[in-house]
């Protein structure tokens, strides 16, 4: 089949092409070979990618090396990049502009013409690994003879399944053989789906993905080295982890990697995204074939793969969002306005308040004071920090003098004048306006007037807590997710009095704290907790209504959210999640419904719907069952996901209308970030409009 | 004798100071044409560092007591410490100190005379000893900012500050070394170096270093970039004086301004008998000297007397003398003053800077580890001498022996 990649390369004019720079040298044993130092121009900042017109060229350069290798006129070709990079891989905002089959099917061909070449140049080829190697920046170096790789090269790995891709330039058929289809299928499966994870360069030597390691303060001179001595004879190269999978037991090793890592993917996305399974099918119709055959299924799967909705989700998610959006906030006021933060308070001394006193003495390594009622409640919270510092040294993560550093500047106080000299205090006491208001009028008394004062709140109004205030300006909403130190979220939100320089602060400080800001209007529950209980609401009034809990828990499957409405529910607390419950139908009215049946176990003092049998099998707990009582209105799977779609739909459509965030964007962000909801729904705006629920319920989508 | 004779590690005592071993980059044309454009300083001298341990497994890089590391513009990829920077972005352990050395064009043999006294002293036993100039990084005389008594009290000529016009002023002294000798030496210069190349006697002490000038790709240099190997007296005739209307000094007889690092492994004789190091040369003696600043290039000439009196040898003890070329004319001066014919076969065997280079405080280590190759062929040689002008009107001489001669170790 022949593709039209011109055409293909015609559609990027605005690529950031990756130039294919060639310049040939004599290695000391006299042999001739071209190096190709693959550049885009930019600092480190812009990673070089390979786009359709990059490509174009590599394959042009090669083309012409090909021919001089046949003329005996080269010994070698190697392949290189700019500082910190080799390729950070396929230029995905490219692939993802991508509209027609044929185009998509181009570029996935463009791919494999190009790395052929590499692979079958008439010459040795080598790849020296000098930085980042992600998913076709792993491939073009994978389909080299030989490789080398730099002791600081971070981040090599294939994370196209995560991407809603596979890694179809190849690497699918290539490493696996190379390092073991055990090794290989973590590197192209369970590691993209392990958080991104990826290999260093040590690692990746000892994986064997390349045949040597050198350190980066002569990389370049001792890679070439190296390849004088492969080209000479003088070193012979060693794959003890290759497998042939042409062999019976070869083939048993695939079948049975690929069962591995199917049963791992289910327990990770349970079929809501497509590409990892379509990553392991390619993996196993290649098993006994030839890469050229593989070739075929991998580009038939890689067109069909940029063609779905989670793949345009995903790129939309990782590039515009999380690599974007959260960089530059909307509504963030000038950062020049930002005061320092030399101190900071923090009002109780409970979990939160200990892991947020926690996060601030490592981020911001200032002093940071807990106070709370009694000396015992402080020592616990300063034993949680001592604690939580030490696993950190345990783990090779701080060192100990950062600890000790740490340590000293974390302390606890029953009173609050240990406040009088901070810039910023944080609340995170009990959920109630009027505690709130009590504390804030005792901090104020004993802070400067100016020290930013901060609720952790999670439904409450900010502006009824700043109401009494003597200085209302330098009140605002501060609210984390748990836990702290793993999710990114931060929403930020001022009230009408809430100066541009308390606000400018704030988000100088989320920055340092290193989490995405989002910034939010006052409104109960601000965005991620208003999707989520509104979500709760749904599936509960369905249970409520009869529907057996298996059913309504397992109905939002399709989604692949990271955990079933009654597992967050336990994770959450029933107690605190009904509370919320409350003081959303307070503001928004029935759409949050307080469910009689969640009150009723709340006053048996249920904590989980789901419980271990003896058997060890996740059951409803007949006890909780007893206690409740349900109507004779059953709804069907499909019902309750249509249902909570449609929900979604309406609750964020409001929640856009009221002006509580800017753009769907902003939504989408907050719960990839807060709700560890799936890039492969875009956040879950462009799902909702996917499946039609916008339209149905808002007459329009999302996003145009 | 050969240098990993038992022998000679008997006849060395402990404190004697020994060279090793010494690597030096390609030397590349300095300014926005030459190999190392948009390179960096620091990591030309990192690339000899790592190559001199490489070359001496039987030296635990623990084990090094002192990176000394000249330069001459001690700013930007320069600056901080060089010697110390290098040492921590070679990988060496943190635990080996480093610091930085400044005489101007003999940085580099500086850094070897000040370690050597420390391994005289007792106080280093394994040093590693350097110089580096990316002069396209760091113009001659950028920044500096000379001070106006040199003017008012007439202590330094401001003409002087500039090393083309202590050249001139030298042709004005010696009316005798014409621009025709200049040339002609300069010619053979170019020879020398030709020759010492196609007999691969200068390719084994250069460590390649792979650079990416700015929207090329990386390319390995293994060879020096300067040299004119051809050039004829013709060639040379004609060529501007920039110093002088009318003068003599021409970039033609003269060394370029040129980007390159070297690195010398030196060692107590205790250390090389203990670790297994073979001792290329002896260190006999060394100076320094001062002379007129006008007349700069003059220096050698003090430097040697001083050194040689220390000791104890005569000019006629000198079987090879390496003698850094930054104007030909300051060599002539200098092989005038000791009846030395310019074509002798003991001075430059290999050529010199006019046409591989002079990365300023990069030379002095060059210059020995040339000598050194050369004490290897040639075992009848006993003295051989480093010496190099140095500006603002100073003179470097280091004295060393070779191990390869019969009588090494004895009273000379």
């Amino acid at each position: 089949m022949t593709h039209d990649f011109a055409a293909v390369a015609e559609l990027m004019k605005d690529e950031i092409v990756t130039h294919s720079l060639a310049e040939e040298m004599t290695l000391p044993s006299g042999k001739t070979i071209v190096l190709i130092t693959l550049d885009n121009g930019l600092d480190h900042t812009k990673p070089t990618t390979l786009g359709p017109n990059s490509l174009l060229e590599l394959r042009e350069v090669l083309t012409g090396l090909k021919q001089r290798a046949a003329a005996g006129e080269i010994d070698a070709v190697a392949l290189t990049g700019k500082p910190y990079f080799l390729v950070a891989g396929a230029d995905l905002s490219a692939v993802s502009n991508l509209k027609r089959a044929e185009d998509a099917r181009a570029m996935a061909a463009l791919g494999h013409a190009t790395y052929d070449l590499l692979a079958d140049l008439g010459v040795p080829t080598f790849s020296f690994i000098n930085g980042l190697a992600l998913g076709g920046g792993l491939e073009i170096a994978l389909a080299c003879t030989y490789r080398t790789v730099s002791a600081a090269a971070g981040a090599l790995g294939l994370p196209e399944s995560f991407l809603g891709l596979i890694p179809g330039w190849a690497g699918i058929y290539r490493l696996p053989r190379l390092i073991g289809p055990e090794a290989g299928l973590k590197v192209i499966i369970e590691n993209p789906w392990n958080n991104n994870r990826t290999l260093s360069g040590p690692a990746a030597y000892k994986l064997g993905v390349a045949d040597a390691l050198f350190e980066p303060a002569d990389f370049l001179e001792q890679s070439l080295q190296f390849a004088d001595s492969v080209l000479t004879g003088d070193h012979v190269v060693q794959r003890p982890n290759t497998v042939d999978d042409s062999t019976v037991e070869g083939a048993a090793r695939f079948q049975a990697a690929a069962e591995v890592s199917y049963r791992f993917i289910e327990t990770k996305v349970s079929g809501a995204a497509p590409a990892p399974y379509k990553a392991i099918e390619v993996f196993r119709a290649g098993i006994g074939r030839s890469q050229r055959e593989s070739a075929r299924l991998e580009i038939d799967a890689l067109t069909e793969m940029m063609a779905t909705a989670q793949f345009h989700n995903t790129i939309y998610g990782f590039l515009d969002l999380v690599q974007r959006r959260s960089k530059r906030p909307a509504g963030a006021p000038d950062a020049k306005l930002a005061r320092p933060v030399t101190k900071v308070g923090v009002v109780g001394a409970g979990l939160m308040a200990s892991q947020l006193a926690l996060l601030f003495v490592r981020r911001l390594q200032v002093p940071v004071v807990l106070t709370d009622l009694d000396q015992s409640r402080i020592d616990k919270g300063l034993g949680y920090i001592h604690g939580e510092l030490d696993k950190q040294l345990a783990k090779g993560r701080m060192s100990q003098d950062s600890v000790n550093r740490a340590k000293a500047l974390v302390s606890g106080s029953i009173t609050k004048d240990v406040f009088a000299d901070a810039d910023f205090v944080i609340e995170a006491v009990f959920e109630e306006l009027s505690v709130k208001k009590q504390v804030f009028a005792e901090v104020e008394d004993v802070v400067r007037p100016d020290c930013i004062l901060a609720t952790n709140t999670s439904s409450l109004s900010v502006t009824e807590m700043g109401r009494d205030l003597k200085h209302p300006e330098r009140l605002v909403g501060f609210h984390f997710f748990n836990p702290v130190a793993v999710m990114p979220l931060l929403e930020i939100s001022g009230t009408e009095w809430t100066d541009d320089s308390t606000l400018a602060t704030a988000f100088s400080m989320g920055k340092t704290l290193r989490k995405t800001c989002v910034r939010t209007a006052d409104s109960a529950a601000f965005v991620v907790n208003r999707v989520l209980l509104r979500l709760m609401s749904e599936v509960q009034a369905a249970f409520d209504e009869g529907t057996d809990a298996l059913t309504a828990d397992t109905a939002l499957k399709p989604m692949g959210l990271p955990m079933t409405p009654f597992t967050l529910l336990a994770m959450v607390g029933l107690p605190v999640a009904q509370h919320v419950n409350e003081s959303l139908n307070a503001a928004f009215g029935e759409r949050f419904t307080v469910s009689k049946n969640l009150q009723s176990l709340i006053d048996h003092q249920i904590k989980a719907l789901w419980i271990e049998d003896q058997n060890g099998q996740q059951v409803i707990d007949p006890k909780a069952t007893s206690v409740m009582e349900f109507g004779n209105n059953p709804s069907s799977a499909e019902q309750v996901l249509i249902r909570v779609q449609d929900a979604l739909a309406q609750e964020i459509g409001l929640l856009l209308d009221e002006g509580v965030v800017a753009e769907p964007q902003d939504v989408d962000l907050c719960m990839i970030t807060g709700a560890g909801w799936p890039l492969h729904l875009g956040g879950i705006t462009p799902y909702l409009d996917q499946v039609g629920a916008s339209e149905r319920v808002n007459g329009k989508k999302f996003h145009s | 004798m050969s240098a990993n004779d038992p022998r000679v590690h008997t006849a060395l005592s402990d404190r004697d100071v020994v060279f090793i071993d010494g690597v030096r980059t390609p030397f590349g044309k300095a300014g926005d044409k030459g190999i190392y454009h948009g390179m960096r300083a620091d990591d030309l001298a990192v690339k000899t560092v790592r190559e001199l341990l490489r070359r001496n497994p039987n030296v635990p890089a623990q084990k090094v007591d002192e990176v000394a590391m000249a330069a001459t513009t001690q700013t930007g990829d320069q600056g901080l410490t060089i010697g110390r920077t290098v040492g921590l972005l070679s990988g060496l352990p943190k635990s080996v100190p480093g610091y930085a050395i400044d005489r101007m064009c003999a940085g580099a043999m500086t850094a070897v005379t000040s370690t050597a006294g420390g391994i005289a002293f007792g106080s280093y036993d394994v040093v590693i000893a350097g110089g580096v100039e990316h002069m396209g990084n760091h113009p001659m005389g950028a920044g500096a900012d000379p001070n106006p008594r040199f003017l008012a009290e007439r202590i330094v000529d401001p003409q002087a500050l500039n090393m083309g016009n202590t050249a001139e002023n030298l042709h004005d002294r010696f009316p005798a070394i014409t621009k025709e000798r200049a040339d002609r030496y300069a010619v053979s210069s170019q020879r020398k170096l030709a020759a010492a190349y196609e007999a691969g006697q200068i390719q084994p002490d250069l460590v390649p270093v792979a650079s990416r000038r700015p929207g090329e790709g990386w390319k390995l240099n293994t060879a020096d970039e300067p040299p004119r190997p051809g050039t004829t007296l013709e060639d040379l005739a004609d060529l501007r004086t920039p110093f002088r209307a009318h003068g003599r000094v021409t970039a033609g007889n003269a060394a370029g301004l040129n980007d390159g690092a070297t690195a010398a492994l030196l060692t107590s004789g205790q250390a090389a008998r203990e670790l297994g190091l073979a001792a290329r040369m002896r260190m006999v003696s060394f100076a320094f000297a001062g002379v007129d600043p006008d007349v700069m290039g003059y220096g050698p000439v003090p430097a040697t007397e001083k050194a040689l009196a220390k000791a104890g040898l005569g000019i006629q003890d000198i079987g090879l003398f390496e003698i850094n070329e930054a104007f030909a004319v300051q060599v002539l001066s200098f092989l005038d003053h000791y009846g030395i014919d310019q074509d002798d076969p003991r001075v430059n065997r290999y050529g010199g800077a006019i046409a591989v280079g002079h990365p300023l405080a990069s030379s002095g280590v060059r210059l020995m580890t040339q000598l050194a190759r050369q004490f290897a062929e040639d075992s009848s040689v006993r003295y051989g001498i480093t010496t190099m002008c140095i500006g603002l009107g100073m003179g470097g001489t280091v004295i060393w022996e070779n191990p390869h001669h019969q009588d090494f170790g004895t009273e000379a």
